[in-house]
């Protein structure tokens, strides 16, 4: 799985890549996070409200922080 | 099913708040005069006596009055994403795309840090520069928390004066930007972004699905913003009884003209919430500072700041910034001369 976390650096982008680094530990995903900060490449996804999470190619989340259940539930389909 | 169950409870529970609220703000002022001169047993008339009842009163009503609003435009805004008034502006000619940038920039959710992005999906998608600095100027000038905290703190009557004046300033200078053409000075790069397609993520949700978005920008809003809200009206109530009445009289007053000028000169540059400015513009108004100053020191403390400037050097080149700071801060100066001669 390959996950995409969006945001040029405010406080609520870095929340955001903390949480699904942790979601992954915990449900122990063979997932590889990255930090995207480039904003010419975050608009490539057609995001304008950051923090956003890009799952596989497909913008899952924008604009906002999903809680953990939320985050588990992106994460397994 | 479970789910069902769940959100008809949080609709129960939500009624249930709103009931308690109306019945806490309706008894606000028998239940700060019973606290104050019984339970604390303070003398009334004094003056440490009535800035503690001032307080008292004041912050859980700004507070009550805060939670509410913010709880309800965090779930209007659900409605409204940056992405979709993109859409809505798309084509739009000049005056009626300034009027609809304006208004959209109100429940746009914003933030200086998103400004960049916002600019560049705009330009993208054909928004032409001048509504696109309508939006810019609208949205985080008019916002939520002025307007209740004005509402709170001075009556509906300022409050629905700084959302006009607000809108006429980012519909005029919005639009004089657009006819001025200065394209030239948009950063080249700008133009060469291409913008993916993200329409397909849009989510779909219920009405029940939106109530949490409005209880998380309550946490996130007001838990931010209560402790400068205490801050600013302790230090009102300090004042209230101390301070001399016409204390700024001199410096902010409507006899001296260059009030204005020199409030939006020492205010732009100046970065501050609603939160904070606010208390501390209804201290300036109580000790002799007119109306029209302090209105005008507000809007250029919130709608210009240096940060945003310097965020939006990455897309504008120097003399744009110029040109919308110019423009910008001379509105809010006809504004602010306007309401010392009116009021």
């Amino acid at each position: 799985m390959n996950i995409l976390v969006l945001g040029t650096g405010c406080a609520k982008c870095k929340s955001l890549e903390k949480i699904t680094r942790e979601v992954v530990a915990e449900m122990d995903l063979d997932a590889e996070v990255t930090k995207v900060e480039d904003i010419v490449e975050i608009m490539s996804f057609g995001v304008m409200t950051t923090p956003a999470l890009v799952v596989d190619g497909k913008v899952v989340v924008k604009g906002r922080i999903p809680d953990k259940n939320e985050l588990r539930h992106m994460l397994t389909k | 099913m479970k789910r069902l169950i769940r959100q008809k409870k949080t609709i129960w529970v939500i009624a249930g708040l709103l009931i308690v609220w109306a019945l806490v703000y309706d008894y606000l002022e028998p239940l700060t005069n019973y606290l104050t001169y019984n339970l604390f047993g303070l003398e009334q008339g004094k003056r440490l006596t009535e800035a503690i009842r001032f307080f008292v009163f004041e912050f859980p009503k700004v507070l009550l009055l805060l939670t509410l609003i913010v709880f309800f435009v965090g779930i209007i805004r659900t409605f409204f994403s940056p992405e979709r008034t993109r859409r809505a502006l798309a084509g739009k000619t000049t005056f009626a795309g300034n009027v609809m940038a304006s208004l959209l920039g109100i429940v746009t959710p914003f933030c200086s840090c998103s400004a960049i992005p916002l600019f560049l999906g705009f330009v993208e998608a054909g928004v032409p520069l001048g509504i696109t600095f309508s939006f810019l100027i609208a949205s985080p000038m008019i916002n939520e928390i002025a307007v209740i905290l004005l509402f709170g703190m001075f009556g509906w009557k300022v409050a629905v004066t700084y959302v006009v004046t607000g809108l006429v300033i980012a519909i005029t200078a919005g639009w004089i930007i657009g006819r001025l053409h200065l394209e030239k000075w948009v950063e080249e790069w700008v133009y060469k972004t291409k913008m993916g397609d993200a329409s397909d993520t849009e989510e779909k949700l219920s009405f029940s699905d939106r109530i949490p978005f409005g209880i998380t920008a309550v946490k996130e809003i007001v838990g931010k913003v209560w402790i400068y809200v205490a801050l600013g009206i302790a230090v009102g109530a300090g004042v209230h009884g101390y301070v001399p009445e016409n204390f700024m009289a001199a410096l902010m007053g409507k006899s001296a003209w260059y009030s204005v000028p020199l409030s939006i000169l020492i205010g732009v540059p100046l970065y501050s919430n609603a939160a904070r400015i606010i208390p501390i513009v209804s201290v300036l108004i109580e000790k002799g500072a007119s109306l029209g100053t302090a209105l005008a020191f507000m809007m250029a403390v919130i709608g210009l700041s240096l940060p945003e400037m310097i965020i939006l050097r990455k897309v504008l080149k120097l003399p744009l910034i110029f040109t919308f700071v110019g423009i910008v801060s001379f509105g809010i100066m006809i504004v602010g001369f306007l309401f010392n001669l009116i009021f």
